[in-house]
């Protein structure tokens, strides 16, 4: 009494047909949606209204707490002195070159590591004390070491991001069912086969996880790099608005800056949508 | 008949901290070609290690086994393994998934890809190949996981408990599935359970281990008379509840 005609599978049986209930289900999620989607417009619209009305009735100091209106024109000002793209440019490429090669290094010591227990054995209490330390503290290092530009902004992000990498993707690794390994085994497998057979498509999901944590570490990196020694880009724009007491220009790059941090942070969403499709 | 797999006093000793485990202890037995053999145990009585051992994965601290008249030193084309679950990659496809064998073993050939199609299509799953296992039921997946371990045409498979992930009813019916797959492709298969019925119901001979460390207890000859053998029909012969009775008190089982 073998069995051997396939049995369709739960995911795949669907009824064509709707019932009324089902569509019923179906719009009131979707009302749902638009409800919060108005909601959330709405909570912004009137925070940007409150501001500036507070702002123009002089119930806040609009010098201190500056105010959209004021927001915009700095913006503007930016754009006719040619610099607003070359602050918002600047910034963003060292956000970028430093989130990209922290994790692809961060990455690659975690193969390193994954390798060979040996060398993370020996190196544990060094990760250890790294992951500790407020790498902040090694800035001035940084900028003795390398000199004051966006080299040593790099460097600093990298401080900042890289251990925190290396530790989840390993851990990542380390999760792997040793069973998975096993089955390579069985096969005569090598290591090396392991690794890319198993461990890194197995990853894929920490990886991910690990590129959007990345993206947070990389603008605090690049942030302080830029407090610490810049000339140009949206971190020098805020020291010398501060020290110049121009709360509009640190206000105007504070916002930029959300803007830039949340599309960089969307990339990697998006990222994730295209490659674990199927590593659930 | 020959003997593809010879047992000669195989024992392992586990080295931890805590000091020594001994796993299994002096086991002989031997799988004639053709033959289908179950070994059942208590768990933890070194059934795992014993597969791994003959295998080639694992090295015994004792003894040596004999696959097809030459000694093991280490894995080989020869062995087919299947695992307690049918760890199937989610981001392959099950064609993919099934060729990943020849992969590894660089045995990739236009004739083995026809080789794996052939197989996916005797067995109900060529519209699947395309498919990624998730889109797949437990039966189908573990039958996905036997056609990966068949592609690369093992002269023995060993079956690592691969039924006990699944519930009562699919098992049933899996275990009559993967007998009927096995006897078709004329594979010689030696099956660990800790399931006795299981073991009686698809073997022709069973072996009893005993609890840690592990040797071989008794060694019984499995004959059902039914028509049309498969698994769940066995367990309806006659000789079944006997057989049954006999291995469980050989168990030894207690509470
Ligand atoms: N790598 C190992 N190191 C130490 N002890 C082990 C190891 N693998 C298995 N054991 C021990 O050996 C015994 C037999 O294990 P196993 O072969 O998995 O048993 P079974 O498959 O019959 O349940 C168990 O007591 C287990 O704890
Ligand atoms: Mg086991």
């Amino acid at each position: 009494m073998s069995n051997l005609e396939p049995e369709i599978s739960p995911p795949m049986t669907r009824t064509s047909a709707f019932s009324q209930e089902h569509k019923v289900y179906l719009r009131r999620l979707k009302m749902e949606k638009q409800w919060i989607l108005f909601i959330q417009v709405v909570i912004f619209v009137v925070a940007i209204a409150l501001w500036e009305i507070c702002a123009n009735a002089k119930i806040v100091d609009p010098f201190i707490t500056s105010q959209p209106s004021r927001i915009i024109k700095t913006i503007i000002r930016l754009y006719e002195e040619g610099v607003l793209f070359q602050h918002i440019g600047i910034t963003c490429l060292e956000a970028f070159v430093g989130f990209v090669s922290g994790t692809l290094l961060g990455t690659l010591i975690a193969i390193g590591l994954w390798w060979s227990k040996f060398l993370c054995k020996i190196l544990e209490p060094y990760l250890v004390v790294f992951n500790s330390l407020p790498k902040i503290a090694l800035g001035p290092v940084f900028i003795v070491w390398i000199g004051a530009g966006p080299a040593a902004i790099i460097v600093m992000t990298l401080a900042i991001s890289l251990i925190v990498t290396v530790l989840e993707i390993l851990n990542g690794f380390l999760a792997i069912d040793a069973e998975k390994i096993k089955l390579i085994q069985t096969f005569g497998g090598t290591k090396l086969h392991i690794l890319t057979l198993v461990v890194l498509p197995a990853s894929l999901p920490t990886i991910i996880n690990a590129l959007k944590i990345n993206v947070g570490l990389s603008w605090v990196g690049v942030i302080v790099g830029e407090f610490l020694v810049s000339k140009a880009g949206l971190g020098y724009l805020i020291v010398y608005g501060g020290q110049v007491f121009k709360l509009d220009l640190v206000m105007t790059s504070v916002i930029i800056l959300g803007v830039a941090a949340t599309l960089m942070y969307q990339g990697v969403v998006f990222l994730e949508k295209l490659l674990v499709k199927n590593n659930l | 008949m020959n003997h593809l797999v010879e047992v000669h006093n195989i024992g392992m000793k586990y080295q931890s901290l805590n000091g020594e485990i001994t796993a299994l202890e002096d086991i002989n037995f031997s799988v004639q070609d053709g033959e289908f053999v179950s070994i059942v145990g208590p768990s933890g009585c070194g059934k795992s290690t014993l597969l791994s051992i003959i295998s080639g994965l694992l090295v015994s601290t004792a003894g040596t086994v004999l696959l097809g008249g030459e000694k093991v030193t280490g894995t080989s084309g020869k062995v087919g393994y299947m695992l307690q679950k049918d760890h199937l990659f989610n981001w392959r496809t099950i064609y993919q998934n099934v060729i990943l064998g020849l992969e590894i073993r660089k045995m990739l050939t236009p004739e083995t890809k026809e080789r794996a199609l052939r197989l996916l299509k005797t067995y109900g799953l060529y519209e699947f190949k395309n498919k990624y296992p998730n889109q797949l039921s437990g039966g189908m997946r573990q039958r996905v996981a036997l056609i990966r371990t068949l592609v690369t045409d093992p002269q023995i498979l060993l079956l690592d408990e691969p039924f006990s992930a699944l519930d009562y009813q699919t098992r049933l019916m899996v275990n009559d599935d993967i007998y009927a797959i096995i006897k078709k492709e004329n594979k010689t298969a030696l099956l660990v359970t800790h399931d006795i019925a299981e073991s009686i119901s698809m073997a022709d001979r069973v072996v009893l281990l005993s609890k840690r460390p592990g040797t071989v207890k008794q060694i019984y000859a499995i004959k059902v008379n039914c028509a049309n053998r498969t698994p769940l029909y066995s367990r309806e012969a006659p000789e079944f509840r006997h057989l049954f009775q006999e291995i469980w008190k050989g168990l030894d089982v207690h509470v």
